[in-house]
């Protein structure tokens, strides 16, 4: 008898869909309930997205100011109290789930369960170790309640259907710290595609070679519709902002295509792009170890090869 | 003020790991170990902040078996004062490592505890957040700058959407992102010279934490492989080749 608390990821008071990809994890245990947790300012509009995603019994709502910007300090002991009667916590493995989750499971005293990748039962999981160098099977005690993030990319969206759960307003009694505070968010305003949720994603290496070169990259990503990323090294370089970082210690993400160009394969670049459906590479080095993993390789300077697709296309 | 540094030893990242065929593990005989590299960044972090005159004290904390000595040894030879090494013949999960944390922090009072945003063996990104719940102080994950004035520290965070700027009283926990800065190397002199700093051992046992892990990993496997692409000749016969898919 499993009941399961996902807690919802939003900006801007929109639900970001890592929300709906944590709620099919929860499905797959077949539990009882999966309820949606929204802690903001305002949440309204956050609650009714949340409500029509399928296979949600319930949302359950935590409107106060000090909720506007998701700080772990603020956030995780109104989490750890929502949490009572919960058999399983899940967040989405995003840098959102990622700070808070592991304080809520300390407060509770409970051990965590990172980037679940699938459900063996309702205790065991999957999880990748050594930038997914290996897959380990964890099993969790059964006594405690399971906290643990999801990682995003091994989960499709839950979809949306017409119905809607109710909507119920919790007040916690919680004293919260004000130890924390939130100064600013810089955010790359962009009207490209989100990378984490994109279909098709075109990304540049060091061997773009500059920030004015990286211009190629956007060129051809507006294209054909995709989102721009970068490997670590195009993100050092100062080439693009570190939001477009893909691979172990950046986004790990799962698009449909996802064009690597001007990038080697590095361990730690191929952890963030294992799950896409088609890797095509483009580089100029025919040794580079992306080959080994691309269904399709094109060996060639990229200044020319661009251009040569872009008029293909 | 004195701060605290987590300095895990993990399996160099260059490594190519192999899982075991049967499935009890990686193969982890012989194989180069070094400083976990956000570690390495953390205490890089720390020792620019003690150059500044923010700090006095830098400590390393190594939490492992008994040859963990010489691992700690680069940590003051990086220009550590001194080290803390908890001694123990199992591999420690996070939240008993944070509670190892928060007993040297009792003892210490540090005013800022720097560690790795995640260790890239378990990959688990943990450690820190625990420690500053069990500790009920402020954290700051994944930071790619930090400035300390004021009994505070000013902290730009790496997120998804972009770079977030926080401010937490101190003391705090931070951890580190891959930008916050570029670890210094360590030279001979120094290697020398780390010899007369002093490392205290500490039995994990005598500290009276509840180190009593709760995830058991019962099996280890090989990621899935993808198979073998092909190569096309051209720009031309690439855009068929995902029209072909209906990618494009
Ligand atoms: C702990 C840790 C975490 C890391 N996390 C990440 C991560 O999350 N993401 C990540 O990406 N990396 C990560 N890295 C870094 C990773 O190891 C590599 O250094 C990085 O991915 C290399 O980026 P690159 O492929 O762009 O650069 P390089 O390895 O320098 O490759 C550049 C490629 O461009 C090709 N090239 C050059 N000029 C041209 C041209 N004109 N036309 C066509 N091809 C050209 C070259 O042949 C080469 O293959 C991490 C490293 C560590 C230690
Ligand atoms: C040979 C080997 C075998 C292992 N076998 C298992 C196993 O069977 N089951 C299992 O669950 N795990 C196993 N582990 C992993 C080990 O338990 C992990 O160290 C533990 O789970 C902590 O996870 P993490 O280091 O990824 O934590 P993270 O939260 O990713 O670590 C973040 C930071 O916390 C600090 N920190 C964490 N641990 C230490 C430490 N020991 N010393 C100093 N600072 C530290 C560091 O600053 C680090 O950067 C094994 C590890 C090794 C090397």
């Amino acid at each position: 008898m499993s009941k399961i608390l996902v807690v919802a990821e939003h900006l801007d008071g929109k639900l970001n869909s890592s929300t709906a990809r944590a709620v099919s994890a929860a499905a797959a245990v077949k539990p009882d309930n999966i309820d949606v947790l929204i802690l903001a300012d305002s949440v309204d509009t956050i609650a009714t997205d949340a409500s029509k995603i399928e296979g949600v019994s319930k949302v359950l709502t935590v409107a106060r100011s000090e909720n506007s910007h998701p700080l772990a300090a603020v956030l995780a002991p109104q989490i750890a109290k929502a949490a009572a009667g919960y058999s399983h916590v899940f967040f989405p493995s995003t840098t959102f789930g990622k700070d808070v989750a592991p304080r809520v499971a300390a407060l509770l005293g409970v051990a965590q369960v990172s980037d679940v990748m699938t459900m063996e039962a309702a205790h065991t999981f999957t999880r990748p170790i050594y930038a997914g160098n290996a897959i380990i099977t964890v099993e969790a005690h059964p006594d405690h309640a399971v906290v643990a993030t999801i990682r995003t990319a091994s989960w499709p969206a839950a979809g949306s259907g017409s119905q809607s759960a109710t909507i119920e307003a919790l007040s916690l009694d919680v004293a919260l710290p004000t130890h924390t505070r939130f100064i600013k968010l810089r955010q790359g305003n962009s009207d490209r595609p989100d990378l984490q949720s994109a279909g098709k994603v075109v990304s540049g290496g060091r061997g773009v070679g500059s920030k004015e070169n990286f211009d190629i990259i956007y060129k051809l990503a507006d294209k054909i519709g995709a989102a721009v990323g970068a490997s670590r090294a195009a993100v050092d370089a100062g080439y693009v902002p570190n939001e477009l970082q893909v691979g172990q210690t950046g986004k790990i993400i799962a698009p449909e295509l996802y064009m690597a160009i001007g990038i080697s394969g590095a361990i730690q670049h191929l952890t963030g792009i294992k799950d896409a459906g088609t890797i095509v590479a483009i580089n100029k080095d025919a040794e580079a170890p992306i080959f080994e993993i691309a269904d399709l390789g094109l060996v060639g300077d990229l200044f020319k090869l661009i251009p040569e697709l872009e008029q293909a296309l | 003020m004195k701060i605290l540094v987590g300095y895990k030893r993990v399996v160099d990242y260059n490594v190519r790991i192999q899982v075991k065929p049967d499935g009890s593990g990686v193969v982890t005989d012989g194989v180069k170990l070094s400083a976990n590299p956000f570690d390495d960044i953390a205490l890089e972090e720390a020792l620019r902040l003690r150059e500044k005159g923010v700090a006095e004290e830098v400590i390393v904390v190594g939490i492992g078996p008994a040859d963990l000595t010489a691992h700690l040894r680069n940590g003051l030879a990086m220009g550590a004062n001194r080290a803390i090494h908890v001694v123990t013949a199992e591999a420690v999960q996070p939240l008993t490592a944070a509670r190892v944390f928060l007993k040297l922090i009792e003892k210490e009072q540090p005013g800022l505890v720097i560690l790795g945003k995640q260790a890239i063996d378990d990959d688990a990104n943990q450690t820190g957040q625990m420690l500053a719940a069990l500790w009920d102080r402020p954290q700051a994950t994944f930071a790619g700058k930090v400035e300390i004035a004021d009994g505070k520290a000013t902290v730009t965070r790496e997120v998804d959407a972009g770079l977030e700027v926080i401010e937490a009283e101190l003391p705090a926990v931070i951890t580190t992102d891959l930008r916050l800065n570029e670890p210094r190397f360590i030279k001979l002199p120094d290697i020398m010279k780390a010899k007369s700093k002093p490392i205290d051992s500490i039995e994990l046992a005598s500290l009276n934490v509840e180190a009593h892990d709760h995830l058991k990993t019962t099996h280890y496997a090989a990621p899935a492989k993808r198979s073998k692409g092909v190569m096309v000749k051209d720009a031309a016969e690439l855009v068929a080749a995902l029209k072909q898919k209906g990618l494009l």
